[in-house]
């Protein structure tokens, strides 16, 4: 039972990520009716934001001192990082600290990201067909993380948790239970909280704002919106940025959880476009319900009991079910009729 | 009622449609004789595409039956109650936009021919000389000879409908469904299609009308029935109707042209 | 049955020219040598295949490559267990990637547009995950499955067939194929297949695909059942699929999970696309290009670009060496990426849909600049 709780838990962060994914994509397809297949490589994209800051801030200076000697008995090389330099105990703290951090280089530049994307490439598609679409950002995002590739190599990048927060939460003696029978590390846990502050964002942005408000009637109903002579090329361009930021943001948080390569952006993408139609093409709860179920699911399958009940279960799960949901519920679990039926 | 023994080909046996608390039709009944034109008229949101689309299976009636030659339709797919020999225009025509129209008529004589389902991957469609000399005497008789291999996307509007009559006409069926088969035509366009119905008439083929245009309803008419409020409020021959004060205050507006 | 129409003939007539007579005309270019003329042979069957599914009905599956996947590891255990005759390996595999396609089509299929898209490629993932970790013993994981000496192959054993010490080679009735050997093998198959995917686009099944592609609620309301002709024609395709993954392990007798991968299922949708969605030469053009440029690209090197750039002043020299050589090499995907994403957004109908309309252009101008022109046969 308390395995089970465990995997629960695990599958918590691996399921926010999904769900920001996700969400992502549906406000895409929502509103502009793009099927992006480029949307993982901006989670790819925010990954390397981290990468890159980190990089960035750990640029090295290098002094010789010559009071201490090495073995070999030539001086000491000291490396000290240049925002230590400059900052003191505060740079020290921005290093150990540089996920989080990176987040602040991270927003702006998905959000360039985003609209360069959509201005560049994704306007001219909102009239072809979606075969095309997905061809033209398949192509695009093979191109992205190719650049990537070109920059980065292909080994992966592990980043550090903050050394604060290394640590696990022994949440088995809120339950009751021993102590030391059911922790959760404390970054899965702000993981789990970042996702959920994301998406809550999200969805307040769309429920109480005016923009969100035209968002919303655009999802429900592009043509009669666009017939009302708002500005939709624009809303569109924003709504496109947001959608990269989200995408980039859960990037960024989860590299500590999973060192980013070159093909992550490919490998989530599957994932969180079968997230997308099991919870329903075009729906934003459903998205994030999806998400959150797919990920629990997946973990729970990854079980050694489950696996030796069921062998390569862990392997096959997240499909498996995607199939089951779409033949049982033709829309997903909170699609709307006549959404990408054509 | 008290005719003489005439054929019912096609029979909706006291069907009801809800929708959620909504009732689009109640205890209709309708009866075709084969070989006969029976038109349906009514005012708009009567309920009239309702019911076509209880009788060709699109939707499921809440209770009753719609029987066609002794069988009846009710949960069965669209090509079944098409391979017992109904055939249906649309409102807006259905065609095969990237076919030549050529194509557009061969394709539903194939159904006619081959059943629902038939791998036929040996012969070539050329080579079908019969199908292909029975669609270009249809295509004929439609005016349209001189835009066979244009894909069908191009064609007017009114071409389109002409061009899925032909589709519908090729199959021979039994009862001919027609959603206001001349909606959207000019005057001329709209003589064009009646004559064209006239002389399918002379075929015995039976046809079950949806009009609004009460030029069309009483030039093919040979019977009709007035839908109101999901309910039929008169059947009979068309002078009967014309001359039913219900009828007139129902639909009419008092008045008939 | 097998008559054709003159204009098909003609296409066949020409397709068997250019693709027997490939290593003349391809030396120039320096690609005839066997191998890489069986990768074009073998690309352009999958991809005519997938273009009868894709092309005909607008069924856009992104899961094909599971198709080929299962061929080859069927083919290789046809040469493990039974014999090293292509044929049964062949026949085995068309069979079992047909069953396969039969299940998983008749599931995808009850769903259209994007849902479909998503099923295809949730089994494709399926079954590439399987081979990956569970079905080991079938697929031997990662290391690819690969013949063994001490294989048991009955039927061979039956007839007292031997291979001698060293792995054995496939054969075909009794004759080793090697090199050229196996390039024309599958140069006949392709030929073969073009000529069936050339039937079916006469035949009314292709007109009735064709039909479901262009408005399928007409489709049922004419009388169609349009289920079986979707299946029928996945069917179809997934066969090819299987054919084509046969022939991968036929000319070089080993089975891998990367032929499986779903960005292979995406290539293939690359090369019909690129070629042009429904017509009969666009996939096998677009197969031909895609590998070629892989071939070229993947393999040029540093030195070379040196070369290439050695008149040039040193500093621009080594600049454009940098730049050009993230395009190529291990790169080259970089490439394939922007080839995609121009072609679609400058050729949205394939390279034959482009040829054409160049053709179109040139026939409309010749009267206004020429004298008069031969009269034009009519299409």
């Amino acid at each position: 039972m308390t395995a089970m709780l465990a995997q629960l838990l695990n599958g918590l962060d691996k399921g926010g990520a999904y769900a920001l994914i996700a969400l992502g994509l549906t406000l895409v397809f929502g509103t502009l009716g793009v099927v992006n297949f480029a949307h993982g490589a901006l989670f790819m994209l925010g990954c390397f934001c981290a990468v890159t800051f980190r990089y960035l801030i750990t640029i090295e200076t290098v002094t010789v001192d010559p009071t201490k000697l090495t073995p070999w008995g030539s001086p000491v090389e000291v490396r000290t990082p240049l925002v230590q330099n400059w900052f003191g105990d505060f740079g020290a703290v921005m290093v150990d600290y540089s996920v989080p951090i990176s987040l602040i280089l991270a927003v702006p530049t998905m959000l360039a990201i985003g609209i360069a994307m959509e201005r560049g490439l994704i306007k001219h598609f909102y009239k072809r067909t979606h075969a095309e679409q997905i061809l033209v950002t398949f192509g695009l995002a093979i191109v992205l993380q190719e650049v990537v590739k070109a920059f980065f190599g292909a080994n992966p990048y592990p980043q550090p948790i903050p050394t604060d927060l290394r640590s696990a939460a022994d949440i088995g003696i809120l339950l009751g239970l021993e102590p030391r029978t059911l922790t959760y590390p404390w970054w899965r846990i702000i993981y789990l909280a970042f996702s959920l502050f994301v998406i809550g964002g999200v969805f307040a942005f769309l429920q109480f704002t005016t923009f969100g408000m035209v968002v919303r009637a655009g999802m429900a109903d592009r043509e009669t919106v666009g017939l009302m002579g708002i500005d939709i090329d624009r809303r569109f361009t924003i709504v496109f940025g947001l959608a990269a930021v989200v995408a980039g943001v859960a990037g960024v948080m989860y590299t500590p959880l999973l060192p980013p390569n070159y093909h992550l952006g490919m490998d989530f993408l599957v994932l969180s476009f079968v997230v997308v139609v099991v919870g329903g093409m075009g729906s934003l709860p459903g998205a994030v319900v999806a998400g959150f179920l797919l990920g629990i699911l997946q973990s729970i399958a990854s079980m050694t009991e489950i696996k030796s009940l069921i062998p390569g279960i862990d392997q096959v799960i997240i499909y498996l079910v995607a199939v089951i949901i779409l033949l049982v519920l033709p829309r997903g679990l909170m699609g709307r009729r006549g959404v990408m039926e054509s | 009622m008290a005719q003489s023994e005439p054929n019912i080909i096609l029979h909706a046996a006291d069907v009801q449609k809800q929708f959620g608390g909504l009732r689009a039709l109640s205890d209709v009944d309708l009866q075709v004789e084969e070989g006969k034109t029976h038109a349906i008229i009514g005012p708009n949101g009567a309920g009239k595409s309702t019911l076509l689309n209880v009788i060709i299976g699109r939707l499921p009636p809440t209770s009753g039956a719609v029987i066609f030659d002794g069988t009846v339709l009710t949960g069965k797919q669209p090509h079944e109650i098409n391979q017992l020999g109904i055939s249906r225009v649309f409102q807006t025509p259905e065609i095969f936009p990237d076919l030549t129209v050529l194509q557009n008529v061969m394709a539903p004589a194939f159904a006619r021919r081959d059943g629902a389902f038939k791998i036929n991957m040996l012969r070539s469609v050329d080579s079908e000389t019969e199908i292909r000399d029975e669609a270009l005497s249809l295509l004929e008789d439609i005016g349209m000879t001189g835009r066979l291999e244009d894909n069908a996307a191009s064609l007017s509007r009114g071409d389109k409908r002409r061009l899925e009559l032909a589709m519908c006409l090729i199959q021979r069926p039994r009862l001919l469904l027609l959603d206001e088969p001349t909606a959207g035509m000019s005057r001329h366009d709209t003589n064009t299609t009646i004559d064209l119905l006239k002389k399918i008439k002379s075929r015995g083929m039976t046809k079950v009308i949806i009009e609004h245009d009460m030029h069309v309803v009483f030039s093919l008419a040979d019977k009709i029935s007035v839908l109101a409020q999901g309910r039929i409020i008169a059947s009979g021959l068309p002078q009967e109707i014309k001359e039913d004060p219900r009828v007139q205050e129902a639909y009419l507006g008092g008045s008939v042209e | 049955m097998f008559s054709l129409s003159r204009k098909d003939l003609t296409s066949l007539v020409v397709l068997a020219a250019i693709v027997l007579t490939m290593p003349i005309w391809l030396a120039p270019f320096g690609a005839a040598y066997p191998g890489l003329m069986q990768k074009f042979a073998i690309y352009a069957i999958f991809a005519v295949g997938f273009n009868i599914l894709f092309g005909l009905t607008g069924y856009l599956s992104f899961g094909h490559a599971a198709f080929v996947g299962i061929g080859s590891y069927t083919a290789v255990w046809s040469f493990k267990l039974l014999t090293m005759d292509i044929l049964p390996a062949m026949i085995f595999a068309v069979i079992i990637s047909g069953l396969f396609a039969l299940v998983i089509g008749y599931f995808c299929l009850r769903r259209t547009g994007i849902y479909f898209s998503i099923l295809t490629l949730a089994f494709a993932q399926m079954c590439y995950s399987l081979a990956y970790s569970v079905l080991t013993p079938l697929t031997n994981g990662e290391t690819g499955l690969l013949l063994a000496g001490n294989d048991p192959r009955y039927i061979d054993k039956m007839f007292g067939v031997t291979y001698g010490s060293g792995l054995p080679t496939p054969t075909f009735l009794g004759t080793t194929l090697g090199g050229y050997g196996g390039f024309y093998l599958t140069a006949i198959v392709l030929i073969v297949i073009f000529f069936i995917s050339q039937k079916i686009f006469a035949s009314p099944f292709g007109m009735a695909l064709r039909g479901i592609k262009s408005n399928q609620t007409r489709m049922m309301y004419t009388g169609f059942n349009t289920k079986p002709y979707t299946l029928a024609a996945f069917v179809v395709s997934g066969m090819i699929a299987g054919l084509a993954g046969a022939l991968l392990s036929v000319t070089d007798p080993l089975a891998g999970t990367e032929r499986m991968r779903w960005t292979e299922s995406g290539n293939v949708v690359l090369m019909t696309i690129l070629g042009g969605v429904g017509t009969l030469f666009g996939p096998i053009v677009g197969a031909w290009l895609i590998k070629y440029f892989e071939n070229i690209f993947s393999a040029i090197n540093s030195n070379m670009l040196n070369n290439f750039f050695s008149f040039l002043p040193d500093g621009i020299q080594s600049l454009m060496v940098t730049v050009t050589s993230k395009f190529v090499g291990e790169g080259w995907h970089l490439t394939l990426g922007l080839m995609f994403v121009l072609i679609v957004v400058f050729l949205p109908g394939g390279l034959v849909e482009g040829a054409k309309r160049v053709a179109a252009r040139f026939d409309r101008k010749k009267p206004r600049t020429g004298p008069a022109p031969a009269p034009q046969p009519a299409e």
